[in-house]
């Protein structure tokens, strides 16, 4: 007889378990809304790129200020918010148990991450920033960051610990890892000694070629853990309960779990590629990059595969069609990750705007559209609602996301490619055929495309929004339901 | 109790597969072995792993790090590409090296390189200022046409490019415009007269009377440098002021502006930032442009 089993016989004794929802809602709402602002600071900063104008000729509206804003708000306020209120559902669900330290301690988790967001954003438009790639909060929004995160893993882990079912569920192995790995990177990375304490500037601790590692340790590692574990912990609670169907296998989401966190870790300096970085990481890390391939690849099997016996319900069911097609860009942008990371693609690649489609492939089509499917889900369930207020809405939204994110990726393709391609150009005396101002010149139509791209996906986010507040004030749309045809396959019974 | 604890396998319908017998909020796992292709496309980068690892440097050790057995060094790689490449111009760069200018432009093998060489200089470091093919911009004159600063000359144009102008170096192209404004040179009425009759030297409609007044102080205060008729002068790198180019524009504000305030451009020394024959070609290229003499 287990601790487990004790507690769990308490649980059925005591009846049905008081979730904490109401955090949760705290954090659906902050997502949706760091959300569109996240989108809107992007189309922005796009027309930026292709009308320098747009830049107003102030130093708080300029692209070097916006961009960060961008970043972070995309990453840490949209999908950070997604995270941790998934999370926090999640966990209470599949452990049968409400969230330790009860409500205050929840409450605190979120407006404590809504300060971190504030105070970071802040700093970027009054130029204050480490000048480290999403981690460009200095020393005293870190501080504070770690204090929140702390309180975070406490939530969580007590949770888990107080749980009243005998295992742990996958989503939370994921969640956890995430958690954990987020932290250490997030102290190692910002370790730095502030100038005074009534400033805000600091210096970092390590320097030259060692901040450069360590930088890109943590950055990739923020893909790695915090756009991919955290979301992939997301992926298995949200896909088997919209398909209703059990998860495809348990031994690919051990193992896939285990070489994944194990691999990712290491794969880091495949950013520094050509660089002052010894050859010898840089070949090191391009290798853990190309065994990382089927690891991540685990996620979009055992996800893609729980729809066995469900597929048919991608025609009527248009928030399991957002969590398919986000496993569908997973698949490609982790696929496409490996391939850049080879030192001989990379050269082409690097510093090309091909990087930033590879990103918003996964931003975009991976981590988007899976938080998408989740508040999807979430929001008639939290608000206590019979359904969406317009299902129609959602497959909307679907389409006009997902044109936006095609346009956005395939002409970042076509351009990095271009630049790659004029960068290297030599005529046949040996000179450069192509001065870096012209190379600029020929980038501006895709620019052009890249922010319609970026533009219809922000305008599916305000979609999203009217249809969510819709649902929460628990308004029906008279719309015709999506039925499926008559003859239409069905599972074998 | 046992409804929460009993490990309950059951068989899926569709798939066939058993469960693991657990459920979470009503999620269950199948049992499914894992995917041969997956585990043996896992396992070949594994060995694409090993066998970079053999090949090339990859694992650092107490002192020093693996070297594999291709022996490949990075820097030593760009070395011998920037080398290949070095020797590929070697006999051109000699012989731009070797000749002066006119020579240069006499021999028909060497100009080619230089034109060439002279481009690809010009759109990294000039364009951004002269604009694409000298087209020049407000405050950065037109490298294309007969008009000249300092001089349109090969030697002059080396030397502007070579020394800067108002750039620090020993050897500089220096004047300096009195700020007859700022400084309380002249009067605000005897600026508006001489900005009158500035423009009047290019047939620009004028206030006649402003401008006959204007001409003395023009003749006082102008004319040493720009010449009595505005012709300018290139040993002092003074405008021209009787033609339709302007550096700044040629409306009235802009003129009283520049008599006000004097402008005083600064163009950079590149002897040191770009090697000699690249100041050569640079030189032969902008002399090309169209305006050369």
């Amino acid at each position: 007889m287990t601790t487990a089993a004790m507690t769990a016989d308490h649980a059925a004794a005591r009846g049905a378990v008081d979730y904490d929802e109401g955090v949760v809602r705290l954090f659906t709402i902050a997502t949706v809304f760091w959300g569109v602002v996240g989108f809107l600071v992007g189309v922005v900063i796009a027309l930026q790129l292709a009308f320098p104008v747009l830049n107003l000729d102030l130093p708080w509206t300029s692209f070097g200020r916006l961009r960060p804003v961008h970043t972070s708000a995309v990453i840490f306020a949209f999908g950070g918010n997604a995270l941790l209120g998934t999370s926090l559902y999640v966990v209470q669900r599949t452990c049968k148990a409400s969230l330790f330290g009860g409500p205050g301690l929840a409450r605190f988790l979120f407006w404590g991450y809504q300060v971190f967001i504030v105070l970071a954003a802040s700093g970027y438009v009054l130029g204050i920033t480490q000048s480290k790639e999403y981690a460009e909060p200095e020393w005293y929004v870190d501080l504070w960051l770690t204090l929140v995160w702390v309180v975070y893993l406490i939530v969580f882990m007590g949770t888990i610990m107080r749980r009243r079912e005998p295992h742990i569920y996958v989503a939370n192995w994921f969640y956890l890892a995430f958690i954990v790995t987020v932290a250490l990177l997030h102290i190692v990375n910002n370790l730095a000694v502030p100038v005074s304490f009534g400033g805000a500037k600091s210096y970092i601790l390590w320097s030259g070629v060692q901040d450069a590692l360590t930088q890109w340790w943590y950055a990739h590692n923020a893909v790695g853990f915090f756009l991919t574990a955290g979301f992939l912990g997301m992926m298995y609670y949200f896909v088997p309960k919209q398909a209703e169907r059990p998860i495809y296998s348990y031994r690919l989401s051990v193992v896939h779990f285990w070489s994944l966190i194990f691999l990712y870790i290491w794969a880091g300096p495949h950013h520094l590629h050509y660089t002052a970085l010894p050859e010898w990481a840089q070949i090191l890390g391009m290798t853990f990059s190309i065994m990382l391939w089927m690891p991540s690849w685990g996620g979009m099997i055992n996800g893609l595969m729980t729809l066995s016996g469900a597929w048919h319900k991608l025609r009527t069911d248009p928030i399991l069609r957002m969590l398919v097609a986000a496993l569908g860009f997973y698949g490609m942008s982790t696929f496409e990750g490996p391939v850049m990371s080879i030192r001989a693609v990379n050269s082409l690649s690097h510093y090309t705007d091909w990087t930033i489609g590879h990103v918003h492939s996964g931003a975009l089509g991976w981590v988007a559209m899976v938080s998408f499917g989740a508040v999807y889900y979430l929001v008639p369930r939290l608000w206590h609602r019979e359904r969406l207020y317009s299902v129609r809405f959602v497959s909307y939204h679907f389409w006009i996301s997902t044109v936006g994110i095609v346009l956005y990726i395939t002409s970042m393709w076509v351009s990095g490619i271009l630049q790659g391609l004029m960068w290297r150009a030599y005529d046949e005396l040996g000179f450069l055929q192509y001065s870096f101002v012209e190379t600029v010149e020929a980038m501006h139509p895709f620019y052009v495309i890249r922010a319609g791209g970026g533009l219809l996906f922000f305008l599916g986010s305000l979609l999203m929004v009217y249809n969510l507040w819709r649902t929460a004030r628990g308004d029906l749309r008279d719309e015709k339901p999506y039925v499926a045809p008559v003859g239409a396959a069905q599972p074998a019974e | 109790m046992e409804s929460v604890m009993v490990t309950k396998v059951e068989k899926d319908e569709i798939t066939g597969q058993s469960t693991t017998g657990h459920e979470w909020d009503g999620i269950k796992e199948l049992n499914t072995p894992l995917p041969k292709w997956w585990v043996y496309t896992f396992y070949a980068c594994i060995a694409f792993a090993i066998l970079w690892f053999v090949l090339y440097p990859a694992w650092p050790g107490v002192d020093g790090y693996t070297k594999g057995i291709l022996g490949y060094s990075q820097r030593e790689a760009v070395m011998e590409r920037v080398a290949e490449g070095h020797a590929a111009q070697a006999e051109y760069r000699t012989g731009i090296a070797a000749a002066d200018l006119a020579e240069i432009r006499a021999d028909p093998a060497l100009l080619n390189f230089a034109l060439a060489g002279g481009v690809a200089a010009f759109g990294d470091n000039c364009a951004t200022c002269h604009g694409g093919g000298g087209a020049g911009n407000v405050g950065y004159p037109t490298l294309a046409d007969d008009s000249w600063l300092w001089g349109g000359a090969l030697e002059d144009i080396h030397a502007t490019i070579n020394y800067g102008i108002r750039s620090g170096h020993d050897e500089e192209r220096y004047s300096e415009m009195p700020r007859f404004g700022a400084d309380e040179l002249l009067e605000p009425a005897q600026i508006d007269d001489v900005a009158e009759y500035v423009l009047s030297l290019t047939g620009q409609e004028t206030d006649k009377a402003a401008a006959e007044r204007g001409q003395e102080v023009f003749m006082d205060n102008c004319a040493a440098c720009h010449g009595e008729s505005g012709g300018g002068d290139r040993t002092q790198g003074a405008p021209a002021l009787n033609d339709q180019i302007w550096l700044y524009g040629g409306d009235k504000e802009t003129v009283t502006d520049v008599i006000r305030n004097a402008r005083r451009g600064v163009m950079p020394a590149w002897e040191g930032r770009l090697s000699p024959e690249t100041v050569k070609m640079l030189t032969i290229y902008v002399h090309a442009l169209g305006g050369g003499e």
